[in-house]
């Protein structure tokens, strides 16, 4: 393990998802979701389009709030921490759990050293040397640093799909969360480039836990320990994923997985 | 088969003829107008012309160094008016797009926009000219600068709608507030943008006379004082027009062709602008 | 359903699991038929029809191969395809053992018989009892009925232990007839790992219907 990645990334937490309902506006988008998410393991989700999935991931970094006319209920707690309790800042909640998302989303108008900074830097991050040491391990822990290193000023658009949405890992990592939420960043690329993204996924999950969405059924087997299976808003099976995908327990899991529907 | 296809063939090319010549005709006003005016004011322009208070009347030499000072003051003035009510109020309509405020506000600015000039003049005439009892280059400003707000409003609000929604979530997930995610992050995607929206009112306003006649009014000499009438290009333009010596003609045409070269300089600044501007689509 | 050509295509590997047990099967039965009725004729027939046997399980194990790598196959249909997988191979084993009874067949020629035969057909029967069942077991996804069939093994054994000592038996008394009794105790050894592989394959079967994977009768 690289030492600058666990200076990185000082400390984890597991997720507790209790009786968690979400709405938007009148659509009852999740229905009582109740999941444990261990820390410094991978956990996938899938189900089929519309499930509640993505949802489900949003309500866990208080992003789905944002949406107008969003509402969650029920417990979510991060290590002891209720994240929906009275008092809470959701801007403190999406420093401690960050994001990355389907389409790589570097900011268009700054560098590959100013993208991976941003976090910091807005923030209140001035001093130059702790912003060049933050950048420079966030990058190594996205497998990117090698890469770019000698064009750290050229526009972060300027990179290729996969390279971007290493860069969008490497942004997130630099504010030290204790969670990474992974809402199906590989849908997006090549075939080469979702491998290492997988790669890099199970390697930070030996610091960080991460909690990755995806429709690829394939994927959520390669790159996770557990895996939960979401329909129509609903938890309908979670367990280690070689149990959920050789034998599950559910008749709709066993149809959903062998694509009998979805 | 090969009639129809020669037919087809014929027809098309008289179609493509017809519009390039269609195309061709939007451009003759302009070439006209500047080889017109080429001709006649090039030869009043001279180093005196740009450094010289205007002369008594039906003497000739002179200049029209403050009208054109003027102008820049006005613009200024209009600038620091529409500007940042402008970027603001279409930061707000941008992120606030279904309240009742933002469709009223749109509805406003663009009713705003069909006004007459010189009515955006009689509102600042009733504004401040009245209450001051004399006109004064604020009062142009303003008449300006509300002409402005519309347009830069407009633009900004379409400019910054226009950044995707996932620049703006990366900056939340990130831990970044609302109002720092706009300020820093999705305003300078913008920015370019905007700018060019902003070039492009400032050229429409720079040259607009009517609204100016009542509030700036003009003035024979240099003036320091905003609370004071001031010279600008489009007024003196028009006073030296109407008079009846030739020099001031002359002049006067000098005078246009400076106040469309700099219209005309605005707006390629504004297409260098937008050619900045970060694709966003 | 959305995917019909696959669904076809696991049918039609387990029709066809199906239809070499049957085969099996019968080539196991007609080599003690022709044990009894000393055709060497026919266990020739026998020893040259099992190239047909192994073709097919050439062809399922193609197939099993392609539709791994071709369909992603998850939960029970990876359990059916890694289980057809194997059972072929224990299948085919069954009939090399029917091909073995041949040759001892073709061996004892026209040459008189040492006792009457009855451990044998015994087995025989039971046997094909088995098979039936096993293939039955197969069809319906039945793993209860695996575990039974997987019970009987112990009988065939029993069978053969008998005969072993019986030949014994007659051979020290008489060592003239030990070609022959050691023939015959290749046909019976033939006959109990036959029921060996048919145990393998219940155990596959069971692992098909409930992801458990251990062995039965240990």
């Amino acid at each position: 393990m690289e030492p600058q990645k666990a200076g990185l990334i000082d400390r984890t937490t597991g997720i507790q998802a209790e009786d968690v309902h979400a709405w938007f506006d009148r659509l009852h988008a999740l229905r009582g979701i109740s999941m444990t998410i261990p820390e410094r393991k991978v956990t996938a989700i899938i189900g089929p389009s519309g499930c509640g999935k993505s949802t489900f991931l949003r309500c866990l970094n208080r992003m789905h709030e944002l949406v107008p006319g969003a509402r969650v209920a029920g417990r979510i707690l991060l290590g002891e921490e209720e994240i929906y309790g009275n008092g809470v800042d959701p801007v403190v909640i999406r420093r401690r759990v960050g994001m990355v998302f389907q389409k790589a989303n570097p900011f268009p108008t700054m560098s590959i050293f100013d993208n991976a900074a941003a976090g910091l830097h807005l923030a209140g991050e001035r001093n130059r040397r702790t912003l060049e040491t933050v950048v420079e391990q966030s990058l190594r822990a996205a497998v990117l640093w090698d890469e770019v290193k000698d064009r750290l000023q050229k526009p972060g658009t300027s990179l290729s799909g996969g390279q971007q949405q290493r860069l969008c890992i490497a942004r997130a990592l630099a504010v030290s969360p204790e969670v990474l939420l992974m809402d199906e960043p590989a849908s997006a690329l090549d075939p080469a480039s979702t491998l290492r993204i997988e790669e890099l996924a199970r390697d930070l999950a030996k610091d960080i836990t991460i909690v990755i969405v995806t429709h690829n059924m394939q994927q959520a087997a390669r790159v996770s320990e557990l895996t939960g299976f979401f329909l129509d808003g609903e938890l309908i099976e979670f367990g280690p994923t070689n149990e959920l995908f050789t034998r599950p327990g559910d008749r709709r899991t066993e149809d959903y997985i062998t694509g009998r529907f979805g | 088969m090969d009639r129809r296809y020669q037919v087809r063939r014929a027809t098309n090319a008289l179609m493509a003829a017809v519009t390039f010549g269609c195309t061709l005709l939007v451009l003759t006003p302009l070439v006209v107008i500047l080889a017109f005016l080429a001709r006649t004011g090039l030869s009043a322009l001279n180093g005196d012309f740009f450094t010289q208070l205007p002369g008594a009347a039906g003497e000739p030499g002179g200049g029209m160094a403050n009208a054109i000072a003027g102008t820049l003051i006005l613009v200024a003035l209009a600038a620091g008016i529409g500007i940042p009510i402008g970027v603001l109020g279409g930061t707000y309509l941008s992120e606030f797009a279904s309240t009742r405020v933002s469709r009223t506000a749109r509805f406003t600015a663009d009713v705003m926009n069909g006004i007459p000039s010189i009515v955006m003049g009689l509102f600042a005439y009733v504004l401040i000219v009245l209450p001051m009892r004399h006109f004064s280059a604020l009062a142009g400003g303003v008449a300006l600068g509300v002409m402005l707000i519309p347009t830069v409003m407009r633009t900004t609000e379409e400019i910054v709608r226009l950044v995707p929604q996932s620049v703006r979530e990366a900056a939340l997930a990130l831990g970044i507030p609302q109002w720092k995610t706009m300020l820093r992050v999705v305003l300078p995607t913008a920015a370019a943008g905007i700018v060019t929206g902003i070039m492009v009112g400032v050229a429409r306003v720079a040259g607009e006379t009517a609204p100016l006649l009542f509030t700036a009014f003009g003035n024979r000499f240099w003036n320091r004082d905003l609370l004071q009438p001031i010279a600008a290009l489009p007024i003196q333009i028009f006073a030296y027009a109407i008079s009846p010596f030739d020099d001031w003609h002359r002049q006067a045409w000098a005078g246009a062709l400076v106040l469309v070269t700099l219209v005309l300089l605005v707006n390629i600044m504004a297409r260098y602008a937008a050619g900045r501007q970060v694709k966003l689509r | 359903m959305t995917r019909q050509s696959y669904e076809r295509e696991l049918q039609q590997l387990r029709d066809d699991v199906v239809r070499m047990g049957g085969q099996a099967g019968e080539a196991i039965h007609r080599s003690v038929e022709a044990l009894r009725e000393r055709d060497v004729a026919a266990a020739e027939r026998i020893i040259a029809e099992d190239d047909a046997i192994d073709a097919l399980h050439m062809s399922l194990e193609a197939r099993c191969m392609r539709l791994l790598a071709t369909q992603q196959p998850m939960a029970r249909d990876l359990r059916t395809i890694a289980a057809v997988f194997a059972i072929t191979i224990d299948l085919e084993r069954m009939a090399d053992h029917a091909e073995g009874i041949s040759r001892a067949v073709k061996r004892l020629g026209a040459e008189p018989p040492v006792k009457p035969l009855i451990d044998i057909p015994k087995m025989e029967a039971l046997l094909q009892e088995m098979i039936r069942e096993t293939l039955d077991a197969f069809r319906a996804q039945d793993a209860d009925r695996a575990r039974e069939v997987a019970k009987k093994d112990d009988m065939v054994d029993e069978l053969r232990n008998r005969l072993l000592h019986e030949l014994l038996d007659l051979m020290i008394r008489n060592p003239g007839i030990v070609p022959r009794a050691l023939e015959l105790l290749i046909v019976a050894r033939h006959l109990e790992r036959a029921a060996d592989h048919l145990t393998n394959v219940c155990e596959r079967i069971v692992f098909m219907v409930t992801g458990d994977l251990r062995e039965l009768n240990v």
